[in-house]
């Protein structure tokens, strides 16, 4: 009976061993993402782009022949979820690096998780904490709030500015926004009047807004990413409060300035450049990047780009780049990407450092605001 | 505080308000026929706010609002139909849970038909900016039409329940289903009914207050907690107790607001709903001895 034994080993060890030589091994890439709730706007583009562009990636051969399986998780912007799917892709589906999440929330929430199980993260979200302080595999690509903030109290200090009032949402968005806004508004002569936090599914903010307004508020400073962006808006017009507004650059999606209507006209905020795409000169080195992403995903999906479907165009061209040059070795890809200068993203010129695993600086930003509809660059 | 900013803060605690005291209604025409707590409530006000803005971009505003109304009114008796009538002696409990599973049914294809997006319907009157400014205060125009409208809900529901043969019906039914039976009034029609009229309610809450509060396929669900706090604090089956109750809590929260951080708003909501169901479960308005006789 051995002998059976031992020759049905050899037999499935040869058909094990019998894949056709010339086929790479794939690469499996998990992805967490809000494709729905509360931050769906962040979560869905990011998806839909993934998936384009591991289509075409794969139909011309993968990374140097690695074919990308993509596990798209869906959170729902839940922390709790985001936890489990991230143990179960590490644990269970071993993959080779995770994509995602989209918010802040849920990527402190895994930061240690990843970090354990040695899996390369590249989150989506803007939080300053997600790489400060840097752990080994965790990196991200869109850019830190502290840019952000900065360049809102800089163009304040233009339009003289300095009492304000502060709007966040209860989310880890909102929660890390306002910190750094606290953090910063000293060293830049603004002082914060009332600072307020709702709950990130308020349905009418007339009761904040009019505390900002009894405050005598120079400027109103939102910083969320729910459709509670655009209530505020509205808001603050009803009211009568005519007062500039500042949002955070949660409000580069073209729906929430839509869904505001005219009580968007005139909002200042900070965003990307894909969101300007049309507008930069032609000799910008972003300029093409950004315009054939942007060809690729309207002309598939029939709706306007964001700037988090950008995120996740980064995040996947990034860790292909890193695998295209070292091939399967997690720890040699995580190296690549450490060490990467120059990559060339549509949220900026990324320069990684062992120090700095953003990689963007406060140029990522430009400064925008809403004219009859649509996003334009704000004159200085 | 002086008193323009005093009227703010009430005309934001009457929007919030009106807007709770829709739901609660909606919540209040089922419990009234049936006893039970329909938790797709929250869903009928998604639906109704969503078919109206895809039928605004072919139809009139009140055209698509009205065929809205008409297709949640069909959606709520369907699901009267297919998952409560066939019911042999169902426990309230039961019911409950089966209305919680309708609801993330609800959601979830609402989620694959519209997408994760976020929609409105224009505002009826004016522009998204535009408020009348009464004496200091302002008002937004969708506000007052919400008001408007949520009255004359509130009127029309009290004149059906008292004086129509159907609305007696139903509160019959509510009272003693197997006595109403025994009077001949055709009990499972009625409870159909009451799934249809709460959905069409619904419907026109959610197409009147998207403007304002904007509507998500996920929309649903904070509204009938809010919603379903109403009803518990004016006692539940009352409409125009509802109204009241929405109108103490609306208030309340936005005073809330003006004297404490905004985070602190639902916890008022919560700690009341508490205080109610621990002190005086039949509600503020609610008759004790009729919480008595009833089974939930």
């Amino acid at each position: 009976m051995k002998i059976v034994k031992i020759i049905t080993y050899a037999v499935l060890f040869i058909a094990l061993m019998g894949q056709p030589a010339f086929a790479k091994d794939a690469v499996k890439i998990g992805a967490i993402l809000a494709v729905t709730g509360p931050a769906s706007f962040l979560g869905a583009p990011e998806a839909r782009t993934l998936e384009m562009l591991v289509e075409n990636m794969n139909a011309k051969g993968g990374i140097s022949g690695h074919k990308i399986e993509l596990i798209i998780k869906d959170s729902g912007s839940s922390p709790e979820k985001a936890v489990s799917f991230a143990k179960q892709l590490i644990e269970e589906e071993k993959v080779f690096a995770i994509l995602g999440p989209s918010t802040s929330g849920e990527t402190m929430a895994i930061k240690n998780i990843a970090e354990e199980g040695k899996t390369i993260l590249l989150s989506m979200a803007a939080a300053e904490v997600i790489v400060n302080p840097v752990a080994p595999h965790v990196f991200k690509v869109a850019p830190r709030d502290s840019f952000a903030v900065d360049l809102i109290f800089e163009q304040m200090k233009m339009m003289n500015i300095s009492r304000i009032g502060v709007l966040s949402s209860n989310t880890g968005f909102g929660k890390a926004g306002k910190e750094q806004i606290e953090k910063l508004a000293p060293g830049h002569g603004i002082q914060i009047v009332v600072s307020e936090v709702y709950d990130k599914a308020a349905t009418d903010l007339t009761a904040e807004v009019t505390k900002l307004k009894a405050a005598n508020v120079q400027a109103v400073l939102n910083w969320s990413i729910e459709p509670a962006q655009a209530i505020v808006l509205k808001n603050v017009r009803q009211i009568g409060l005519t007062v500039p507004v500042f949002q955070s650059h949660g409000f580069a999606n073209i729906q929430y300035a839509k869904a505001a209507g005219t009580a968007a006209e005139g909002v200042i905020f900070p965003a990307s450049r894909i969101i300007v795409a049309d507008a930069l000169p032609a000799k910008h080195p972003q300029k093409s990047v950004i315009q054939a992403y942007k060809k690729a995903y309207e002309s598939r999906y029939k709706e306007e780009v964001s700037t988090f479907g950008g995120h996740a165009y980064d995040a996947l061209m990034i860790l292909a780049k890193a695998i295209g040059e070292k091939g399967l070795t997690r720890d040699n890809v995580r190296t690549a990407i450490e060490n990467m200068k120059g990559f060339i993203g549509t949220a900026g010129i990324f320069n990684f450092s062992p120090t700095d695993h953003n990689g963007l600086d406060s140029g990522a930003f430009e400064m925008l605001t809403v004219r009859k509809g649509k996003f334009a660059p704000l004159k200085k | 505080m002086n008193i323009d900013l005093f009227f703010q803060y009430i005309v934001a605690g009457i929007t919030y308000g009106t807007i709770y005291a829709i739901v609660a209604i909606g919540f209040n025409i089922i419990y009234n026929s049936t006893g039970i707590i329909n938790f797709a409530q929250g869903e009928f006000v998604m639906l109704g706010g969503m078919t109206a803005v895809t039928f605004h971009t072919f139809l009139p505003l009140p055209v698509a609002i009205t065929a809205a109304v008409f297709v949640t009114t069909i959606v709520g008796a369907l699901i009267e139909v297919l998952f409560i009538r066939w019911l042999y002696k169902p426990s309230v409990l039961r019911m409950i849970i089966i209305t919680i599973g309708i609801s993330i049914l609800i959601r979830e294809t609402a989620l694959h038909i519209w997408g994760e997006g976020v929609r409105a319907l224009p505002y009826f009157s004016g522009t998204s900016v535009s408020a009348l400014n009464i004496g200091g205060v302002f008002v937004s125009p969708q506000v007052l039409w919400v008001v408007s409208i949520g009255a004359i809900v509130v009127a029309f529901l009290n004149v059906f329940f008292n004086y129509t043969m159907l609305g007696r019906q139903m509160r019959a039914c509510s009272a003693n289903r197997d006595a109403a039976r025994l009077c001949g009034i055709n009990a499972k029609n009625v409870v159909t009914f009451s799934f249809m009229l709460s959905a069409a309610i619904g419907a026109l809450g959610g197409s009147i207050v998207s403007p304002i509060t904007y509507v998500q396929y996920d929309s649903g669900t904070p509204l009938a907690i809010k919603g379903f706090t109403v009803a518990i604090l004016g006692g539940l089956g009352n409409s125009t107790a509802a109204v009241a109750a929405g109108m103490i809590l609306g208030v309340l929260e936005s005073f809330t607001i003006a004297v404490l951080p905004a985070a602190y708003k639902d916890v008022i909501a919560i700690v009341i709903l508490l205080g109610i169901l621990f002190i005086r479960p039949s509600g503020i308005f609610g008759s004790t001895e009729a919480a008595r006789l009833k089974e939930f």
